[in-house]
């Protein structure tokens, strides 16, 4: 349905300029349920919404610990992703090895961009089918980034990825400004916030569907304290008590949701 | 250089490159019912003469495991490096610790893989297993392993080791008519005892001194926590919570 | 004939092309690379060399001395050596042992740091992360029985606090308030203890110069491999600064009213 001249082979420009391949690996993070990812002066958070498929079946993983200061979240091929964290963990690991020191996360950003980045150029390949957003603390303090198949990778305020992930992204940039001076608490609160914005309509955010990722001290909804705010997964239970601090959508000072775009989890639309 | 004359082959041979040395030094270790003490001092030197008077020799691996190394220090650091980075994966893959009968056999494993190289160092192993018991595991160069109650390792094994079979094993002791000697010793018993093992090989043993450094791993719910908290400046490095708990005490030993 | 095309080039090795995406035929090489390998013989002894390297902690940061002699055996061959190199901003380096096998390092330390410079990102290496590469390059070089012949002292501040450690041949390492290599580590090392310890947040930066350049004086008496002309580098928070070589005085007179040793009568 998607049927292009000239989207046989990424290596093959359109002659409006574009690599087909590389948009529709763009189409497969959209097809991924949505993260978030927001940064203050002190923290750096990840909120995503797991999916199950049925009943019967396990909610399947978002979130990755990569190394004691960084974490991602992830959204299309969970195969994909595997791979792409599993290089980032070597990364990780060597700096630890040869220079005893933490890797600066642009870094590790950059060395994934760079290996996507490959796979939109040689011939016979095939673009990575996933996007992250990363978190992670350096000397430089919380960063957030997204990296994505294109081989790009940005450092954000607030983003959000994967499906439905524009209505997050409005909420983000309607509040983002305030992020920065915020506590941990008020950061997972409008993530969850942003999160639920990209819910269809009759969900909720529960502790079954909704992981949370933190870099940062402890907030005290955390029972554990990890050694210098390392990057930590929150599941089940542990979400419970900031889901609590949710506020409901009505009287939530964010406007009442667009209506949504279409139905069900197929909303990707390619304009051709 | 002189070439000498080999008198089995009649070939030239020289002088060649020894990657080793040794760094002095001992450790030890001992295991209580609910708890395990890791111990070494914190010299190291070469030859006569003393490189640092600090530089660890116990690291803690998890919040059950701590791994005392002795001998040469380049590949003691290296070993538990490349230990820690396969407990790291571990991590990844099964976002849990290894457990400590799992690290063992990891050692011996990564200790026999260089049986023809190997790392010139004594490793002994201390924590609490999957059963809340404490363990000990000792280990040679290349990765010969027992799990035991008690062993001593490095410059004054010999004269440390003799002192813990008296004392913990109760060796050449006699027990008093109608009774037995206890099986596990209490932390309270434990902890003097690893003290004087080292001012002891700190008198005997030149490469032995300067400062102590114990570690104290207890298992869940362990009875020996109340004694560890009345003792001065025992400090507390577990990082995970509701699990086995890790102490250190640093103690000063004689400089000369 | 080797079928794998990536045998044919350049292997693939994650260590070093990180972002090649080829496949990996890594096959152990268990044939030698070329008819000579045998008799490639690796370092078993230093030839140019460098004598003792001192250095100690003091209330602004870190002092370093060496002299500027590269000894070829009792020959003392180059009298104007710099065995003091800056690192980066905030590291020095100081090296005794074989001096090719340090020019090396020097080479090494150079394009590490131009990598980190290139980043352009606000990260940057300091004393630590150059003492740990150092250390990783040194053992393993030892574990190829083909060692980088030299004792290696890498001082720094960075953050307000100040790093000094060694590493050697053998890939040792160890930190200390004073350390000193090769002879200096029986000669000077009670000396600089005995000034040093317990005064490292106090000593100011006169007192840190005299305490080191009396420890080079009596090197330069007892120490037939060195020399009376010698550096010192200063590492602060300011960053490095190595002094132009400085001439040590010394007086040789009373060897005059030595008796009882060498061809004198009485």
């Amino acid at each position: 349905m998607f049927r292009n001249t000239y989207d046989s082979d990424n290596t093959v420009f359109s002659p409006q300029g574009r690599l087909h391949q590389v948009e529709y690996a763009l189409e497969a993070v959209k097809q991924g349920s949505a993260a978030v990812g927001l940064r203050s002066k002190t923290h750096a958070v990840l909120l995503a919404l797991k999916r199950s498929t049925g009943e019967l079946a396990s909610y399947q993983q978002k979130m990755f610990r990569i190394d004691d200061h960084v974490g991602i979240a992830i959204a299309g091929l969970t195969s994909d992703a595997r791979v792409l964290s599993n290089f980032m963990r070597q990364q990780a690991m060597s700096s630890k090895m040869v220079f005893n020191r933490p890797i600066p996360v642009n870094r590790l950003v950059s060395s994934i961009a760079d290996k996507a980045q490959v796979n939109t150029q040689e011939y016979g390949r095939r673009p990575y089918g996933v996007g992250f957003l990363v978190i992670g603390q350096d000397k430089g303090g919380p960063h957030l980034y997204e990296f994505s198949p294109s081989g790009n990778s940005y450092e954000y305020y607030a983003m959000s990825i994967g499906a439905r992930s524009q209505s997050a992204k409005t909420y983000l940039e309607k509040h983002y400004e305030s992020f920065a001076d915020c506590t941990l608490e008020d950061l997972v609160r409008h993530g969850l916030h942003a999160l639920r914005e990209t819910l269809q309509q009759d969900k909720e955010l529960n502790v079954n569907n909704t992981s949370i990722g933190i870099v940062g001290p402890k907030s005290p909804h955390e029972k554990v304290e990890t050694p210098g705010g390392s990057f930590r997964i929150l599941e089940n239970d542990s979400v419970e008590p900031f889901l609590q601090t949710m506020i409901a959508k009505e009287s939530a000072d964010a406007p009442a949701p667009a209506p949504a775009l279409s139905t069900g989890d197929e909303d990707v639309q390619m304009s051709e | 250089m002189p070439a000498m004359v080999s008198s089995m082959s009649q070939q030239p041979t020289q002088q060649a490159f020894n990657p080793y040395t040794e760094n002095g030094g001992t450790i030890l270790a001992i295991a209580g019912a609910d708890f395990s003490v890791i111990a070494g001092d914190t010299r190291q030197s070469e030859g006569y003469s003393i490189q640092t008077r600090y530089a660890p020799k116990v690291f803690k691996l998890t919040d059950k495991a701590v791994l005392a190394v002795n001998g040469f220090a380049a590949d003691g650091n290296m070993f538990v490096k490349k230990v820690r980075q396969r407990l790291e994966w571990y991590r990844h893959a099964h976002a849990k610790d290894m457990p400590i009968r799992a690290i063992a056999r990891l050692i011996q494993t990564m200790l026999y893989a260089r049986r023809f190289f190997p790392y010139y160092v004594y490793n002994i192993l201390g924590g609490i297993e999957e059963d809340g018991t404490g363990a000990v595991y000792s280990f040679d160069p290349v990765g010969s392993y027992e799990r035991e109650a008690c062993r001593a390792a490095g410059a004054a094994q010999a004269l440390v080791q003799p002192f813990l079979d008296n004392q913990i094993y109760f060796k050449n002791q006699t027990p008093a008519p109608g009774s037995s000697f206890p099986k596990h010793l209490p932390l309270t018993s434990v902890l003097p005892l690893v003290i004087d093992s080292f001012t002891s090989a700190t008198e005997r043993h030149i490469e032995v001194g300067d400062g102590l450094e114990i570690y104290v791993v207890l298992a869940k719910n362990s009875t020996a926590l109340q004694s560890l908290q009345s003792l001065r400046g025992a400090q507390e490095v577990t990082t995970t919570a509701d699990g086995e708990r890790v102490f250190v005490i640093r103690r000063d030993l004689k400089k000369d | 004939m080797d079928h794998f095309p990536t045998n044919w080039g350049r292997p693939r090795n994650d260590a070093f092309d990180a972002y090649g995406t080829y496949p990996i035929h890594q096959r152990p090489q268990n044939t030698p690379k070329d008819k000579f390998s045998d008799g490639v013989q690796r370092t078993q002894q230093p030839i140019v060399t460098g004598t003792s390297v001192l250095a100690i902690k003091y209330k602004d940061g870190i002092m370093m001395s060496a002299d500027n002699l590269a000894s070829y055996g009792s020959l003392a061959r180059f009298k104007d050596i710099q065995r003091l190199h800056p690192v980066g901003n905030n590291t020095v380096i100081g090296a005794s042992g074989d001096m090719s096998d340090f020019q090396y390092i020097q080479t090494l330390l150079n394009e590490i740091i131009i990598d980190e410079f290139t980043s352009q990102d606000g990260h940057s290496l300091g004393p630590a992360e150059i003492h740990e590469y150092l250390s990783q390059v040194l053992y393993a070089r030892r574990s190829n029985m083909n060692p980088l012949w030299n004792s290696l002292l890498v001082g720094g501040v960075r953050d307000g606090k100040s790093f000094l450690a060694y590493v050697d041949l053998l890939g040792t390492t160890y930190s200390a308030s004073t350390i000193a290599t090769g002879y200096g580590a029986y000669i000077a090392q009670p000396l600089l203890r005995d000034a040093v310890e317990g005064r490292e947040d106090t000593l100011t930066e006169e007192q840190a110069a005299d305490i080191l350049e009396n420890c080079m004086r009596v090197l330069y008496y007892r120490d037939a491999r060195s020399l009376d002309k010698y550096q010192i580098a200063k590492v602060t928070e300011a960053g490095v600064i190595i002094s132009e070589s400085k001439h040590l005085k010394s007086s040789w007179s009373f060897a005059e009213g030595i008796r009882g040793y060498g061809a004198q009568i009485q």
